[in-house]
């Protein structure tokens, strides 16, 4: 049975339609990437998964109970977490009390505050620092760090390369790519989709709010793969 | 007149209006909430107060057991029942609630309990003082009062720099959103936080009660007091907000003893003083939002 089934859900902003009857599964274990390009719908369903945005219609499982609708805590507590868009470190906390900030989920693992510091190194130099005076890159760390936190079974991670250097984005992705030999099943959105055909076991793509293409890396070519990216 | 003995009695009454203030900034920091019941709810604290003495006969210090827990518990249940419902829809939804409780509880009061004043009878100690040397004496309520702020300072600093629950107030401050997806229920932080604010508050309108009169309208005079507080120390810092209040009690002490009719235009003069020249407060910690 699938971890998570989004079933044909339909998401608006007010009267403007962001997402047409979508349908994506994800099975434990498995990494799967959402590419698109900008406006396509991504972060609308990554924030609709997480219980930020509620459907108007269809709906969302996760280990078959229904998740749309729950307030994002919740969700959160039923051990999905979220890497959001802009990395939003909370600005007055320190890089480790945003960290401990991930506890709040309440959840036991095998994720605490020294197994993140092993995985990113620096962080645990600069634990004392205020969370935004960090780099970039080092912010993304803080914020996939702060994820794991919370000992999640599924992560969603929405465009963790954003506005990083080509050196950046290969250490997190090398980073991602060992979350996930741990056993944790990965959501990833993306743009750059070079990047998340590497990683992916499945991809999906979006156009326009509605599911363009999906499959395995390995089975989709170039063309198929840039016409459902850009519809042309 | 003795300005030594004017200037401690302003500090002792600025400890009253540091409580209000750190009441009210506290809920304003942690949900951005403009809480213009603030003053009626601390003159229904002594209310309750008075209720609690005629009925059980108990002295007004013993009261503060009830009436801290029983104001935290009436500031969760406001912000559950009512204003979650409006937050995140603008400022204005939330400070049109928080009038007309502002007004429920004014008039409330009135039919309960007449437009008389009333003083919460605390015998001997409602004159005790401690002389400090030369013709200084302090009274021994106030001093309590301003052991309290202190103290109520020092432990919400605790509270938020090293607790869990505290960290939690801090992150959902700065970003609720963020917040709920790391597992933070904000609603029910916010319900917390409104019930810190209450509690605080309550012990400073019995104390206040056990020194000076109250009545069922004296409730936006002390709003008025707790911005004042606010305004003068500068929003974000709990130390700031204390000195705040306490400036404005010298204030108004220093315009009492000049003329008697210049007590409250002292403070409100220092507090548009200080909007003018340094429009973030005194001692603010300003962050760029």
């Amino acid at each position: 049975m699938s971890m998570l089934v989004v079933d044909s859900i339909e998401v608006f902003y007010g009267e403007f339609q962001a997402l047409f009857g979508v349908n994506l599964e994800v099975a434990e274990g498995e990494t799967v990437a959402i590419i698109g390009a900008n406006g396509a719908g991504k972060t609308t369903l990554l924030r609709t998964i997480a219980g930020v945005l509620c459907p108007r219609s269809g709906q969302v499982l996760y280990r078959g109970m229904r998740i749309d609708g729950h307030p994002a805590y919740a969700v959160t507590r039923l051990g999905i977490a979220m890497v959001p868009e802009g990395r939003k470190i909370f600005p007055s906390l320190s890089v480790r009390e945003n960290l401990l900030i991930g506890r709040q989920s309440g959840r036991k693992g095998p994720w605490n505050i020294e197994r993140v510091f092993d995985l990113f190194p620096v962080l645990r130099e600069r634990a004392d620092f205020p969370g935004i005076d960090l780099s970039g890159g080092q912010q993304q760390m803080l914020a996939i760090g702060r994820a794991l936190m919370s000992n999640p079974d599924l992560i969603l991670m929405d465009e963790i390369s954003l506005g990083l250097a080509p050196v950046v984005v290969r250490e997190l992705y090398e980073t991602v790519q060992e979350i996930t030999r741990a056993g944790t099943t990965v959501v990833i959105v993306e743009q750059d989709v070079t990047r998340s055909l590497q990683v992916a076991d499945r991809v999906y793509c979006l156009l326009e709010g509605e599911v363009s293409l999906s499959g395995r890396p390995v089975d989709l070519s170039r063309e198929q793969i840039s016409l459902a990216y850009f519809g042309v | 007149m003795d300005w030594a003995s004017t200037i401690v009695q302003g500090l002792l009454l600025g400890g009253f209006y540091a409580l209000y203030g750190i009441g009210l900034s506290l809920i304003f920091g942690v949900m951005r909430l403009v809480n213009l019941a603030h003053g009626d709810l601390i003159v229904c604290a002594a209310y309750l107060s008075l209720v609690l003495i005629d009925v059980s006969g108990l002295p007004p210090l013993l009261t503060l057991m009830i009436v801290i827990p029983g104001m935290f518990g009436l500031g969760v249940v406001l912000q559950r029942g009512v204003l979650n419902r409006v937050l995140g829809s603008g400022p204005m939804p939330p400070l049109l609630i928080t009038f007309g409780i502002s007004i429920i509880i004014q008039n409330g009061l009135l039919l309960m309990f007449t437009a008389d004043t009333q003083r919460l009878p605390a015998g001997s100690l409602e004159t005790a003082s401690v002389p400090l040397g030369g013709w200084v004496t302090v009274g021994v309520l106030p001093i309590l009062n301003m052991a309290i702020a202190i103290l109520a300072i020092i432990g919400l600093q605790q509270f938020m720099g090293r607790t869990d629950l505290g960290r939690a107030f801090r992150a959902t401050s700065d970003d609720p959103t963020t917040a709920e997806l790391m597992g933070i229920d904000s609603k029910q932080i916010y319900g917390l936080a409104m019930g810190a604010s209450l509690a605080l508050i309550a012990v400073a309108g019995i104390l206040l009660g056990m020194r000076t009169t109250f009545g069922p309208s004296d409730g936006p005079a002390r709003l008025i007091y707790a911005f004042e507080a606010v305004i003068i120390g500068g929003l974000g810092s709990l130390w700031g907000t204390f000195a705040g209040g306490l400036l404005l009690g010298v204030a108004q002490s220093i315009g009492a003893a000049i003329n008697p009719g210049w007590f409250q235009l002292a403070g409100h003069i220092l507090a548009l003083l200080v909007l003018a020249i340094r429009p973030t407060g005194l001692f603010a910690r300003t962050r760029d939002l």
